[in-house]
């Protein structure tokens, strides 16, 4: 999505041009106000002093990052150490997300290669199919998933009734159930784009090293992957960068015990026991990440083009 | 060349591709399924009734769920509309503007809201109403859901205005027309397509949303999915079931109007 908008086409067709400005204008106030300021507020935020029922003192400080990444004792004035419980929450997070990926990865990859190769006439309903869950209501989907992982609900039913467990598995409130609802919340956005990059692609050179004596599968390997690459990559960013941040997935499905950032960052703004530097903290660790990946990927994605 | 090798098909791929669609769907139909239970219970199945869907509308919830859903639909369609025109203007600066300097710049802003995390654009969107001493409420969701949806109405229009040549409006200005009267005329009504479905797509990414809401929406005001968030986080209910299988079938209502509209072109 981010390549798609970023692009912006090279048509340099200018028949509006004149008024060009004018035309740009909403968006630059809605979005600079309401998006670019926001962020902008959030990064001072983040340097500024708590205040004990919520909100901010004015008077600069590196204190939340410290919170974030030094231990200093119960007094406060102990030798620093490293401080593991946000980096490893960030670090499970990092961990369950690059998880959910390659899972989506696995079946997504297959299931978008299959549907490009379909007939014209079938395309559109395969590409249909998978389309609707992308337009369902995520916190629908995720409930639905907390509905069926239940001990008593309709999957361990199913596997009760056909006798392959005697006793409910136990699933909701773990890290499993939580790498499900990730897997499940963002499997379409890994179809879609590499769906795109196997359709644009060009089957005479599968032939090519069919004729050239390669098997099918080192065809895929080394032919096939290469060439839809820059999908596979934005499916990979469109699957991790949500999940990582993901809230609803383990809030929902991981319980109390399995905490992710997202909540970890909830946490900060619920109540009077929040901290909001600190949540601004660890929301800028988390933003920081995203953009390091996001500007890898736009690299390699240029490269990918130049490429070509 | 008649013995020509397969080389388009691998074997697995179509049941995996089976599998993978049927793991989107089992959960929601199972859940579909269950909201046709008549029984008080999630677990033991009593016979298929409508009684969730009536207790919906008329049951002890049904107020605050009646409240919530005109909250979400009027946030969405406000929004959605809103965003589609700031869109469309910012589509045709972008697409027919020529080449300038803000025009990168312009488009980083537009993605903005899709490449930050959306808890830290909620963090963000609060810290910043916070700070200006913005009473959160109606306003602050509708001003936040306007803002994150200009990039999903965006991509389909500028993806649909990059697909019309610009001769279009040319032919039209060689006749006479001014260059509003060959937007309003000419260019507009080819977009139509892109435009409905940036339109459809802000519209169910604003019913959607529930992380940004959940930060700015200030306390008693709920929209439909932080209601049913805070439902959810009661217990599992049946009336949960009817509720999202009947936003599940509007999803699809949606899906269908934007898969017909793709396929409909109107430039020839």
């Amino acid at each position: 999505m981010a390549a798609g908008a970023a692009s912006g086409g090279s048509a340099a067709s200018d028949t509006y041009a004149k008024v060009r400005h004018w035309l740009l204008m909403p968006s630059w106030l809605v979005l600079g106000f309401f998006v670019f300021a926001p962020v902008c507020v959030m990064v001072i935020y983040s340097f500024l002093t708590k205040e004990f029922r919520g909100g901010v003192i004015w008077d600069p400080t590196l204190a939340a990052y410290d919170q974030f990444f030094f231990d200093r004792g119960l007094f406060g004035d102990g030798d620093p150490t490293l401080q593991w419980t946000y980096i490893s929450i960030f670090w499970r997070s990092t961990w369950q997300a690059g998880l959910a990926t390659f899972l989506s990865l696995l079946i997504g990859f297959p299931t978008a290669y299959y549907i490009a190769t379909r007939p014209a006439n079938t395309r559109a309903l395969w590409v249909f199919l998978v389309t609707i869950p992308y337009w369902v209501n995520l916190l629908i989907r995720t409930v639905s998933m907390k509905f069926l992982l239940r001990d008593e609900g309709p999957l361990n039913n199913f596997l009760m009734n056909v006798g392959l467990i005697n006793d409910p598995v136990h699933i909701i409130n773990t890290n499993l159930a939580v790498q499900l609802g990730l897997f499940y919340s963002y499997l379409p956005f890994m179809v879609l784009p590499i769906y795109a990059s196997v359709e644009r692609y060009n089957f005479t050179m599968s032939e090519a090293a069919a004729d050239l004596y390669a098997t099918k599968w080192t065809t895929l390997r080394r032919i096939v992957l290469p060439a839809v690459k820059p999908g596979v990559i934005a499916g990979c960013i469109l699957v991790f960068v949500p999940s990582l941040g993901a809230f609803l997935a383990p809030d929902l499905l991981g319980g109390a015990k399995n905490f992710m950032i997202g909540s970890l960052i909830e946490e900060q703004f619920k109540g009077n026991a929040g901290n909001w530097p600190f949540g601004a903290a660890a929301s800028m660790v988390l933003l920081s990440m995203v953009m390091i990946l996001l500007l890898i990927f736009s690299r390699q994605q240029r490269r990918a083009g130049a490429a070509a | 060349m008649s013995a020509k090798i397969d080389v388009k098909t691998y074997t697995g791929f179509r049941f995996i591709t089976l599998l993978c669609l049927f793991i989107l769907y089992a959960p929601l139909l199972v859940v579909t399924v269950y909201s046709f239970n008549a029984s008080e219970s999630i677990t033991t199945w009593d016979g298929v009734s409508l009684r969730w869907y009536t207790d919906v509308f008329v049951g002890p919830e049904s107020g605050k769920f009646q409240q919530a859903a005109i909250n979400s639909f009027s946030i969405a369609i406000i929004a959605a509309t809103t965003a589609t025109a700031i869109a469309t203007a910012a589509a045709t600066a972008i697409v027919r503007g020529g080449t300038y300097h803000l025009r990168a710049p312009s488009l980083g802003l537009i993605s903005l809201p899709i490449m930050v995390p959306e808890i830290v654009l909620a963090v963000a969107t609060l810290i910043f109403f916070n700070s200006i001493g913005f009473t959160r409420g109606y306003m602050t969701i509708l001003v936040a859901h306007t803002a994150f949806c200009i990039p999903f109405a965006y991509l389909p229009i500028q993806a649909r205005m990059q697909g019309i040549e610009d001769t279009y409006e040319h032919a039209a200005m060689d006749l006479y027309a001014t260059k509003a009267q060959a937007f309003r005329r000419i260019l507009f009504p080819l977009m139509m397509p892109g435009i409905i479905s940036g339109f459809l797509l802000a519209f169910i990414v604003s019913l959607d949303d529930f992380i940004i809401t959940n930060f700015v929406k200030g306390a008693g005001v709920e929209t439909l999915p932080t209601a049913i968030f805070g439902s959810v986080k009661q217990g599992l209910k049946p009336n949960i079931m009817a509720i999202s299988t009947m936003l599940l079938g509007l999803s699809i209502v949606m899906v269908t109007i934007s898969y017909f509209i793709s396929k409909w072109d109107n430039t020839k």
